[in-house]
């Protein structure tokens, strides 16, 4: 799922601050399960906006609603669609997807980002999420045994470790960060494959990672 | 030795192909463009290593360039290894420096990842944590790509090379970082893509670096390209004990320490001599490792690493016996 982390609240609050009346629209996806953009978040952003406004003398009106997916179109309904009409602002707290799904679909309405999405990741356990894939277009986990040298890789080293793992973790964070290539190797020698590893990984083709522009996926098959 | 059997004509080639015993040493470039600094250094060590290392941008902190200085020594009569690391550059950039470098006359080239752009915030600087790092391949793919350029004539993309790049292809290799067992099965990876010579990281351990060596010479790999120990010189206990803890693949035994504290502690309470006795007691530990890697089966020579010490690689090297240089026309 996209792993995200709300913004500090001073930021958020130079958006509301700007207006009278604010929509705070949460997501019921990937940041309702990362806790970050949900409808419970909805809430206590709400609150303490709130409280905040009563402190410095401002007037705000909050508007709170969280649809099931802000990143796609067919959940803004008729009720979304006319609170968000009616406020001045929105401030989403969905993924950066969810908030330019929003400005796409009201494009004379102002959107606030209320997160910063960090990463496509999975939950560790509660309250620790870690980054997984990266998104590059070609997927090489087969390689390395289902493990992501290009995600988790800190030099996203496709071809052995480089001189900075120790003990199992990687030099530049060695109490939070686990060695990738650590981790690779010992699931290989585990699955038997070890001499999968001495073959050169070929220079990757970047141009399905963003380095071939914005990208987008068209099928025929399923379009209406 | 005729050049045109040479893959680049580089002394540091030519030392090796005729069986000697190869030194280089490492240059570190200023942080600013103060190019007398490089000169400096060059005119010291004139003479005393086949080859020169210039770092690029060693441990994330921003110098001046490796090729640039590179130039500078080259103006003073002293052979560059240049550094190319993959953190800064894509492959376009990589290839464009590696053309430029040939065409200014570089025949070495040295292929590292690089460090880690966070490494530069350490001690008293700010570096550029922020900083994003390109790693668009990696250091095995870059001698692959060297050596396409010079063996095939092509670019990494396709495109032909009307005129080819005469380089001696190296890469770093550290016999003793985690996981260990995967190291020997590194070094060979480097090799099958194309690196001519292999400096190591530092070695203190000369007994843990033996095994490692004697692995990789029982898979014949020492034969397929030639291996210069890396030898970092210390300049005190603080430094070595720093080594050991902190700089991965780097173990320094409990008796080199013990040595070091000796060194300092005889000193008793006058610590500019404390400091003196550091300092000669890490040039004698310097000329006993490079005498003890000499004797290793497979090392054919020594990487020396003063770092901002320069000005005592000459007395190592000639404490450990290794001048003159060879001279090969």
């Amino acid at each position: 799922m996209i792993i995200a982390e709300r913004k500090s609240f001073d930021e958020i609050y130079n958006f509301a601050c700007r207006h009278k009346n604010v929509l705070i629209l949460g997501c019921g996806s990937c940041v309702t399960v990362c806790m970050a953009g949900g409808e419970k978040e909805v809430g206590i952003l709400a609150s303490q906006i709130t409280l905040a406004a009563r402190q410095k003398g401002d007037t705000i009106q909050l508007i709170e609603h969280t649809i099931t997916r802000q990143c796609d179109p067919e959940f803004f309904d008729e009720e979304t669609s006319k609170k968000i009409e009616q406020a001045d602002a929105v401030i989403s707290i969905a993924c950066g997807v969810g908030v330019q799904c929003c400005v796409e679909r009201f494009p004379s309405k102002i959107v606030y980002p209320g997160l910063n999405t960090s990463f496509y990741g999975a939950t560790l356990e509660q309250g620790v999420w870690a980054e997984r894939c990266a998104g590059c277009g070609q997927c090489v986990l087969e390689s390395f045994g289902g493990l992501c040298p290009v995600a988790r890789c800190s030099k996203s080293l496709l071809n052995g470790p480089c001189g900075g793992s120790v003990g199992g973790k990687c030099e530049i964070d060695p109490e939070n960060l686990d060695c990738a290539w650590q981790l690779i190797y010992d699931r290989m020698e585990r699955l038997g494959r070890l001499e999968d590893l001495e073959k050169i990984q070929p220079i990757k083709d970047w141009s399905g990672s963003r380095d071939g522009g914005p990208r987008k996926i068209v099928r025929e098959d399923i379009r209406l | 030795m005729n050049e045109s059997k040479t893959k680049s004509g580089s002394n540091l080639e030519k030392v090796l192909t005729s069986d000697n015993f190869a030194v280089t040493a490492e240059i570190g470039p200023p942080m600013d463009c103060n190019a007398e600094v490089v000169l400096e250094k060059a005119r010291a060590l004139k003479g005393f290593a086949d080859a020169f290392n210039i770092t690029d941008n060693q441990t994330g902190v921003v110098r001046m360039s490796s090729i640039a200085s590179a130039v500078l020594i080259m103006r003073e009569g002293l052979e560059p290894i240049i550094q190319m690391t993959c953190r800064d550059r894509n492959r376009l950039a990589i290839q464009a420096d590696i053309l430029g470098a040939a065409g200014l006359g570089m025949k070495n080239s040295l292929c590292i990842a690089g460090d880690h752009q966070s490494f530069g915030t350490a001690g008293k600087l700010k570096g550029h944590p922020g900083a994003k790092n390109v790693y668009d391949i990696d250091s095995i793919q870059l001698v692959s790509i060297l050596k396409g350029m010079r063996d095939d004539g092509v670019q990494q993309g396709g495109d032909p090379l009307k005129e080819n790049p005469p380089l001696f292809i190296g890469a770093a290799w550290t016999p003793l970082g985690d996981p260990v067992k995967i190291r020997p099965f590194r070094l060979k990876k480097k090799i099958i893509a194309g690196a001519d010579f292999i400096q190591t990281q530092g070695v203190f351990d000369v007994e843990q670096f033996s095994e490692q060596m004697k692995i990789i010479s029982d898979m014949g790999l020492h034969e397929r390209t030639a291996i210069l120990a890396g030898i970092i010189v210390p300049k005190s206990l603080g430094m070595l004990r720093y080594m050991n803890s902190s700089v991965p693949g780097v173990s320094v035994p409990d008796s080199m320490i013990k040595r070091m504290e000796q060194a300092r502690s005889s000193a008793g309470d006058d610590k500019k001599q404390a400091s003196k006795n550091q300092a000669e007691e890490g040039i004698k530990i310097t000329v006993e490792l490079i005498k003890q890697v000499q004797e290793i089966p497979g090392i054919r020579g020594v990487h020396i690493q003063a770092i901002e010490w320069e000005h005592r690689v000459p007395g190592i090297i000639e404490k450990a016996g290794l001048l003159p240089r060879p001279l090969i026309s």
